[in-house]
């Protein structure tokens, strides 16, 4: 009898594009660990060693396949001077944003991790998990792209416009984010992170349109994932990926977050070989589904994905909400057990 | 002036061709010229409602199929604001008669929705009452019935805010049966049933689906 494979065996051959024993599951937990532990989301995220707490419980409670030190984007973002409101039903979020006029960007310093306390929390995580998981489980780091984090440096609207009507502040601000976040990321590789997860919204046709990506983030993208030290995989955080499946390829990542929204079997065959599609569960619609309704659905994205490998399933967002019942998560990791494992006869070619 | 990296638009041969064409590729100058000179030809209201909005609602119903982006249309929508601004002052009598409406970002500081639709209803000719971001419960269900508002539009970002739309807007309809409330924002994209289910009379899954609201709101009072 064949041995099963921890979950790093089980992702990494599925990123080599080949069929491991199940369909990994990538359940991306944030505030959920507070619940499990019994606190309050702000308290939660008080301590690191709460955090890599929760990861583990429900590691093993839920039964995923990996750990992430990623506790909310305003995080990141605390590190440039920016504040983060605590709400007790949701994650974090940012408040005001910190570069209040296009004009401070000049005078805008890149923040140093070792005086970063947000920054420090998560590499402590990420230390606390490789205790914990070894290296039977990837932990996944998480940066926010150079070319997204002016959403809150700036806040959107600032940022569209800095992006349509000022290009050299534009090419500025890129190099000081360029700069940041290779060092945050490469911090997180070092302290035991197995890949990093780069988000990047903006990369989405549903955000810029994809000439103008080309010119701006595209580029960003390859200059900032060639200095990264380790595997990275895009999030477009629910927004479309389909239209930009080559343009992300040629960034150097290895992994695309699909959104609910995209055509998955259609990602799939264009990824093929190239990208890791991972996704692409609802995390939206998921607080109301019914245990058979999480087990039809894991089993029609599988469908849609799982043949020949290259593919996690995860939510199309990377935050499983904090309002989805236990039910749900139980009958999600039932159903890629029962399911997800290859191969996958019961998949029609 | 357009920036070096922006694509040059193509060319069109109608108004609204035109433009939409403008606006997509964020040309200023001859968006703005497009507009006064319709403006100029008949009245700034007949501009508004032949030109203006057409184009704005064509616009988004091209970012619901993916044709656009977010940022296109609310690029558009801000070129618009300015020129209709400039034609027709807030408060002007050209403006056209309507309901009282408001528009919030509740629990949440994420405004370019919001900066968005009011955008768009500004370019329509619509005055709106901005409550700003990080609206409270309390703080929207009061200003709403302070300002004895009409139509309210609630945008939200994540999905915990949009469940508290439920509570606001049962105070508000307690308070105020006769408002309307339209709401909109991610979470009302992602599960189709949302709204339904916060008790809003209808949803903006894009600007001008929320445009289209408001008129057909508008019209029907």
């Amino acid at each position: 009898m064949t041995r099963e494979m921890t979950s790093a065996e089980r992702t990494a051959a599925t990123m080599g594009f080949e069929e491991p024993d199940r369909v990994p599951l990538f359940l991306s937990f944030t505030t959920y660990g507070a619940k499990e532990l019994g606190l309050s989301i702000r308290e939660y995220f008080s301590r690191p060693e709460y955090v890599a707490a929760g990861q583990v419980r429900l590691l093993a409670k839920f039964g995923g396949d990996c750990v992430s030190s990623f506790c909310y984007a305003a995080s990141e973002i605390e590190a440039w001077g920016g504040e983060t409101i605590f709400r007790d039903d949701g994650p974090p979020n940012a408040g005001r944003p910190p570069v209040r006029s296009p004009g401070d960007i000049e005078s805008l310093e890149v923040p140093l991790i070792e005086e970063s306390p947000s920054l420090l929390f998560g590499l402590r995580t990420i230390e606390l998990l490789k205790q914990e998981v070894g290296d039977d489980v990837p932990i996944m780091g998480t940066v926010l792209s150079p070319f997204s984090l002016p959403i809150l440096q700036l806040g959107f609207d600032a940022y569209i416009e800095l992006l349509y009507g000022e290009p050299d502040l534009f090419r500025r601000l890129m190099t000081k984010n360029e700069e940041f976040c290779v060092r945050w990321a490469n911090a997180q590789l070092e302290a035991g992170a197995a890949a990093i997860s780069y988000a990047d919204p903006l990369a989405s046709p549903d955000m810029v349109p994809t000439d103008l990506y080309r010119r701006t983030g595209f580029v960003v993208a390859k200059r900032t994932i060639a200095r990264i030290r380790g595997g990275v995989a895009t999030g477009l955080a629910s927004a479309r990926a389909l239209p930009v499946i080559d343009d992300l390829a040629g960034t150097g990542t290895i992994g695309v977050g699909v959104s609910a929204l995209d055509d998955l079997a259609e990602v799939k065959r264009r990824c093929a070989g190239r990208l890791t599609v991972i996704g692409n569960l609802n995390a939206i619609e998921m607080r109301r589904w019914t245990p058979a309704q999480a087990e039809a659905e894991v089993k029609k994205t599988i469908a849609a994905a799982g043949p020949g490998g290259g593919f996690v399933l995860s939510d199309n967002h990377g935050e499983i909400p904090w309002q989805v019942p236990e039910d749900v998560l139980f009958a999600i990791s039932a159903a890629v057990r029962k399911w997800g494992n290859y191969p996958l006869d019961w998949v029609s070619p | 002036m357009r920036p070096d990296h922006l694509e040059p638009a193509g060319s069109s041969s109608s108004p609204t061709g035109d433009l939409e064409e403008a606006l997509l590729s964020v040309d200023v100058l001859r968006a703005g010229r497009i507009i006064r000179e319709s403006s100029a030809a008949s009245t700034p209201i007949s501009c508004i409602e032949t030109l203006v909005v057409p184009v704005l609602e064509k616009i988004g119903k091209d970012w619901e199929e993916g044709r656009v982006a977010l940022s296109q249309i609310y690029m558009s929508g801000r070129v618009c604001e300015d020129v209709i601004d400039t034609m027709l002052p807030a408060g002007s009598p050209d403006r056209m008669p309507h309901p009282k409406m408001a528009i919030a970002v509740l629990e949440d500081h994420h405004t370019l929705g919001k900066r968005i639709v009011l955008a768009l209803l500004r370019a329509g000719g619509y005055e709106v009452t901005d409550y700003g971001s990080g609206v409270t419960v309390d703080g929207l269900v009061e200003s709403t019935v302070r300002d004895q508002v009409e139509i309210l539009l609630i945008s939200t970002l994540m999905l915990p805010a949009a469940l508290r739309a439920k509570e606001a807007i049962a105070r508000i309809k307690e308070a105020m049966p006769e408002t309307r409330v339209i709401v909109g924002g991610a979470p009302f994209r992602f599960d189709p049933d949302l709204w339904r289910e916060s008790g809003a009379d209808a949803v903006g899954h894009s600007a001008s689906d929320t445009l289209a609201a408001v008129r057909a709101m508008t019209e029907a009072a």
